[in-house]
């Protein structure tokens, strides 16, 4: 017979996937992996008449914020670099609080984990922005830009991050509730 | 028995509804269109109906589909310096990181902002509109729902927006930039996904879809 699948919608039944938090984690460490290189290799390179100049994520958003645009640095360093990391320690302590029992309430870890799913996809931004520097900005000598090899593993970091989000079954938070209320009762 | 009908300790489970995010069940009540039922432990909203929503949907998908066709082969952005200009259509940004293995970022690029938002909008008019013109669901219809579900947080079109506006400030001081046609094609695309998120009802949806 194989796995029971829906038999409206064909999707697979499992009560609770225990194999479900190993793959958050090995998601989660391939985020983390590539966030690494995200940070260090160039995520620009730019060719003006007579300067070539390569920058980093956080490099570019310190140049905006020099330059005067204050609001659009805030914006790259709020989806580069804020919600990545903050995802990175959410999912952690979800996955983490799963196992034995959390004192935070599962409200609130039901509110975290929203919030993680929903805010994750925003990090592509970034490389939005690359691929579309990188197509517009072909004026030969004057002005040229090309995308860094950052790019790639900034949107792989993104995809994994979201891979690991959607890995977790937000159901476990509610499980121990239901245990904690049998051992009261 | 009818087919379908799951028998679990003499009760069916017809009426029941389990939230997906937490798992809590309960008995469906009719919801008056307009008004939302949520699950009372998470808060996830579990059903929504809304009067004459297939309809608005069906015109919004139909919406979306010919913006990010049309978007596809306008400019949405121009830049000019010291007489050379330059304008990128969305192919362009497809196909600008190209050699070597920056190829799949193009690739992911691609997907995300054309191909998903395409596809998604006609699994929904491919589920819905036998539906709502009171025919038969099409025998695939609710794999291609849940289809367009899944796809849901990988259609970027929106982040795809915010980023056109963030690359205009970046190269403001380098070059002169213009905001083409697909740029607003892909503000009205934005408007449009969001619209239609808020109308799509899954639980009447997947009740049309298969009766039992």
């Amino acid at each position: 017979m194989g796995t029971p699948r829906c038999g409206r919608c064909g999707s697979r039944l499992v009560s609770r996937d225990p194999k479900s938090i190993s793959r958050v984690w090995a998601w989660w460490a391939l985020g983390v992996m590539a966030y690494i290189p995200a940070n260090v290799w160039p995520m620009l390179n730019t060719r003006t008449l007579f300067t070539v100049q390569e920058s980093t994520i956080i490099g570019g958003a310190v140049e905006l914020l020099l330059d005067g645009n204050v609001g659009i640095s805030i914006i790259i360093l709020v989806a580069s670099v804020g919600i990545p990391i903050a995802k990175f320690v959410c999912i952690a302590f979800l996955a983490m609080s799963v196992r034995g029992g959390s004192r935070t309430s599962p409200e609130l870890r039901m509110r975290l984990y929203e919030i993680v799913e929903y805010i994750g996809r925003w990090s592509m931004i970034d490389v939005f922005v690359v691929a579309i520097l990188a197509s517009l900005v072909q004026l030969n000598v004057v002005a040229n830009i090309d995308p860094g090899s950052a790019s790639l593993a900034f949107a792989l970091s993104v995809i994994f991050t979201m891979l690991s989000a959607q890995a977790f079954d937000p159901r476990m938070i509610w499980d121990g509730i239901e245990a904690e209320a049998r051992t009261h009762a | 028995m009818p087919d379908g009908t799951i028998l679990i300790a003499g009760t069916t489970l017809d009426g029941l509804i389990a939230c997906p995010e937490c798992d809590a069940l309960y008995r469906a009540a009719e919801v008056p269109p307009g008004q939302r039922a949520a699950c009372a432990r998470c808060h996830t909203v579990l059903i929504s109906p809304r009067r004459h929503a297939g309809m608005a949907i069906i015109a919004l998908a139909l919406t979306a589909v010919v913006l990010v066709i049309g978007a596809l082969w306008f400019p949405f952005l121009r830049i000019e310096a010291r007489g050379l200009w330059q304008e990128a259509t969305l192919w362009n940004v497809a196909t600008s990181f190209v050699g070597g293995p920056l190829v799949v970022v193009s690739l992911a690029v691609t997907v995300a902002i054309v191909v998903l938002p395409l596809l998604r909008a006609m699994l929904t008019l491919y589920t819905l509109v036998p539906i709502v013109f009171d025919r038969p669901p099409r025998p695939l219809a609710g794999r291609a729902f849940r289809l367009a579900e899944a796809m849901r947080p990988w259609s970027m079109a929106e982040i795809f927006a915010i980023g056109c506006a963030v690359s205009l400030v970046k190269i403001a001081d380098l070059a002169q930039v213009t905001l083409g046609a697909a740029f607003w094609m892909f503000a009205g695309l934005v408007v449009v996904t969001v619209a239609q998120d808020q109308l799509v009802d899954r639980w009447s949806v997947w009740r049309s879809i298969s009766p039992n």
